[in-house]
């Protein structure tokens, strides 16, 4: 059965580990030593229904646009 | 009643300088990527944010107050085209510069995801060239500019701006430089 998921995209090109994303999304998010950003469950980062919100809020002020929330369908 | 609009056109241009000295600051805070004291990194930037609108609607107030009072004269051309004023149009005319600045930096932050980071970037630089504009307008055009407390006002501004350019600019300005520097 696939099944749309809401998963979150951090672009690194563009990134510059300011850390707002880590406040806004402890869940999921912890700050490596560099101030960069780092899945908690590894590469791909899901984002569970209740944490939408908040995931919304990072993107929107994340002060470099690095971030990027897309639906993906996995199988 | 003409004298009200002259007090609270002056009352607002002097608030507008103090909230720009916030918003400057908070803009320089939240470009070091380090929290205040009980405010966590996304609340700084909220607070420029919404501290930036503030000192907007104060702006508008401080322009739109001085377009009716009948001592200003101030035309629409004149608020938006720089030293067209027919009083005191050199001093007038760096407040009208500052305002200009101020409008392309709020409607730009506004559409910070559309227009991309690199345009907005490119724009938010001139947040520096503003702060200058309005401080020389408020020396230069300010009725009030012989008072002691107006000084002391104005120039205690300053010093907030000029500490904080001075920190925008020390090695250890990034809440990351040190340990990108490889001294963790
Ligand atoms: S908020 Fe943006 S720049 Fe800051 S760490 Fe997260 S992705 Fe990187």
């Amino acid at each position: 059965m696939s099944r749309a998921q809401l998963e979150l995209h951090i672009d690194f090109t563009r990134c510059d580990g300011r850390g707002l994303c880590t406040e806004i999304l402890p869940e999921l998010l912890v700050r490596d030593d560099w101030g960069y950003p780092v899945g908690r469950g590894g590469r791909d980062i899901h984002v569970p229904d209740g944490l939408a919100g908040a995931a919304q809020d990072a993107v929107d002020l994340c002060p470099l646009q690095a971030l990027m929330l897309r639906r993906v369908t996995r199988s | 009643m003409n004298e009200i609009f002259w007090a609270f056109g002056r009352a607002s241009g002097i608030v507008s300088l103090g909230l720009f000295t916030l918003v400057l600051l908070l803009g320089i805070v939240s470009r070091s990527g380090r929290p205040l004291p009980g405010l966590p990194r996304f609340s700084v930037a909220l607070l420029h944010r919404s501290t930036s609108l503030m000192a907007l609607v104060f702006l508008v107030l401080h322009v739109s107050t001085l377009m009716l009072d009948p001592h200003a004269k101030l035309s629409l051309a004149n608020a938006i085209v720089p030293f067209t004023a027919g009083w005191n149009p050199f001093w007038v005319g760096l407040g009208t510069v500052a305002f200009d600045l101020v409008i392309a930096l709020v409607v730009t932050g506004l559409l910070r995801q559309r227009i991309g980071q690199r345009a907005f970037r490119a724009i938010h630089w001139c947040a520096y060239a503003m702060w200058p504009f309005a401080f020389a307008h408020a020396l230069g055009s300010g009725t009030n500019a012989v008072d002691l407390w107006f000084q002391a006002y104005a120039w205690g501004c300053a010093g907030l701006v000029a500490v904080g350019a001075g920190w925008r600019l020390s090695a250890n300005f990034a809440e990351t430089s040190r340990a990108r520097l490889g001294r963790i």
